[in-house]
């Protein structure tokens, strides 16, 4: 199959299979054992996984080398890559530098303000803002050339990736800066994590409508809930979060047996995934387990994901060939 | 203008070590303007000075003079004689004003009183917000007159992210408005949506390099 990438992720979604991404996020620490340690549970689970990029701005092991321990495993990553800790030049450095070790996806994201993490007076970057790193990274593949119009000896060929949230205001902006991603250059889009389903309906039709989801992949955000503690934590604490009340009473209807809360997240994130499988415009699932990456066996077979499909022209999640 | 507000009295000081008599000079330009460093609080600084030192059993000989501005060599006729009678000055300024005077007079120690801000509006009186961080290439006729470099925490061009809450702020701060959201709503009661649709390119920083203006009529004279 032709491939931009020659990645496991973009054939999978090219061949028409329903995708599923996980998420690992790297240690505070040189822990390598962490890493593979994560990265055993995703194996054969999912078709790529996020490595996140100092995510919610503390610092940890870097994306690129986290993702390359993956590698290692027999994992293909998702290189997440944040506006807010690099300039234009640092960027396409690692992007090269990325690609040349066997990296074929990248998630262009703007990145949580310092101000929330562990060095909150350090000075925010932003060179250039999502929008623009995709755009950047769609020139230096598809023109071979850098930002500043300079040739590429060997341009990296990256499947692009770039996120969405359906829930932050102004709604009716929220398809139009979808529509701008597409435009500048993404391949596919993993959504925030979705807990108003009827919100998320509303945004997906209209994304059908704009004949976007013709031009890009849509994996539909899932994050399960470990907790109650962490359900009235993401509906009152994160901006852009929108978690209905009805999610809430349901957990706490759980209450009783030890996993009981657990074992009914578990749930409501399967019966998300089997809407998402039915409902049209949306390619797959991005799975972010937080710290949770154990369970990740378990909520997929679940859901009825397992076996993920081995593609012809994708590495079926092996580690890209160089060339 | 130009917004800024004076440092703790300790900070000024420690700066001052030994050094005395002591010459505040306060401006006449904006700083004045935001209550920071006009005659009136030159001469408060001047009082607080005399005051702490008094209380640790010392005393600094201390004056005050205030010109119009400190960013022009035209009104600096009456410090150029008294300068010579000082240790240091300690400027009101904002930060150009303070190395105005520092090139003006190179072998005075010139402290700065303030730490200088930003450049913004009054909202009311006494209270000021940043609006533009002087990037060289204004971008207001497209954003519905929001700066986004500004006014967005991540100076974002494409914008929205996706953190603005539910209200209309900024995700780092409830008390922010979200420029994005802002200028979203400004540019959709205006009809101008179609201005911030098409993506807008990796821009070109201009306020990475030290930047000099001379206007066009000037240039011969300046060999410019
Ligand atoms: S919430 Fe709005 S102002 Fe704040 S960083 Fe995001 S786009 Fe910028």
């Amino acid at each position: 199959m032709e491939t931009k990438s020659g990645g496991n992720l973009e054939a999978v979604l090219r061949a028409g299979h329903f995708a599923i991404t996980g998420e690992l996020g790297p240690p505070r620490g040189a822990n390598v054992e962490a890493v593979h340690k994560k990265a055993a549970y995703l194996k054969d689970k999912v078709d790529a996984v996020n490595i996140t990029d100092n995510q919610t701005a503390v610092v940890r092991m870097s994306s690129w080398a986290t993702s390359l321990l993956v590698i290692q495993d027999g994992l293909e990553p998702n290189y997440q890559m944040v506006c807010r800790d690099r300039n234009r030049l640092a960027m396409q450095a690692d992007i090269l530098g990325a690609y040349a070790h066997g990296i074929r996806n990248m998630l262009c994201l703007s990145g949580d303000h310092q101000k929330f993490g562990d060095h909150p007076h350090s000075k925010g970057v932003f060179d250039i803002d999502s929008i623009q790193l995709i755009a950047m990274v769609r020139r230096m593949r598809d023109e071979g050339k850098f930002l500043s119009g300079e040739d590429i000896d060997t341009p990296p060929r990256i499947f692009i990736g770039a996120a969405a949230n359906p829930f932050a205001e102004p709604f009716e902006w929220r398809i139009t800066r979808l529509a701008k991603k597409v435009a500048a250059g993404a391949d596919f889009i993993q959504t925030q994590c979705i807990y108003n389903m009827e919100k998320f309906r509303r945004w997906i039709h209209l994304a059908n409508e704009e004949g976007l989801t013709e031009k890009v992949f849509i994996l539909a955000g899932v994050t399960p809930f470990k907790s109650l503690g962490m359900a009235k934590y993401m509906k009152n604490s994160v901006p852009g979060m929108d978690v209905p009340d009805h999610l809430i009473k349901r957990l706490q209807g759980a209450k009783g047996k030890k996993g009981a809360i657990a074992a009914e997240g578990i749930k409501i994130a399967c019966e998300q995934i089997q809407e998402f499988r039915e409902m049209k415009g949306v390619a797959g699932v991005h799975l972010m387990a937080i710290e949770w990456e154990h369970k990740v066996p378990q909520i997929v077979e679940q859901a009825g994901l397992l076996p993920r499909p081995r593609v012809d022209g994708g590495n079926g999640g092996a580690p890209a060939a160089g060339e | 203008m130009i917004i800024a507000h004076r440092k703790p009295l300790e900070e000024i000081v420690e700066m001052l070590g030994q050094l005395n008599p002591v010459l505040v000079l306060g401006c006449g330009g904006c700083t004045s303007i935001c209550l920071a460093g006009g005659q009136r609080e030159a001469e408060q600084l001047a009082a607080d000075l005399r005051e702490d030192y008094g209380n640790r059993g010392g005393q600094l000989e201390v004056n005050t003079y205030t010109i119009e501005r400190q960013c022009n060599a035209d009104f600096f006729a009456d410090i150029d004689r008294l300068a010579g009678d000082y240790q240091a000055i300690v400027s009101t300024a904002c930060g150009a004003g303070v190395q105005f005077v520092a090139e003006r007079y190179p072998r005075l120690p010139v402290l700065p009183a303030l730490n200088t801000d930003f450049v913004g509006f009054d909202k009311d009186v006494g209270w000021y917000e940043e609006n533009c961080r002087t990037c060289g290439d204004c971008v207001l006729g497209e954003t519905g007159g929001i700066c986004p470099v500004t006014r967005c925490a991540k100076s974002l061009f494409n914008g929205p992210c996706g953190g603005t809450r539910a209200d209309g702020t900024c995700e780092v701060d409830p008390d922010i408005p979200c420029a994005w959201f802002e200028i979203h709503k400004r540019l959709r009661e205006q009809g101008r949506l179609e201005l911030i649709t098409r993506v807008r390119p990796a821009r070109e920083w201009q306020n990475q390099i030290r930047r000099t203006v001379i206007q066009e009529p000037y240039r011969e004279r300046y060999g410019k």
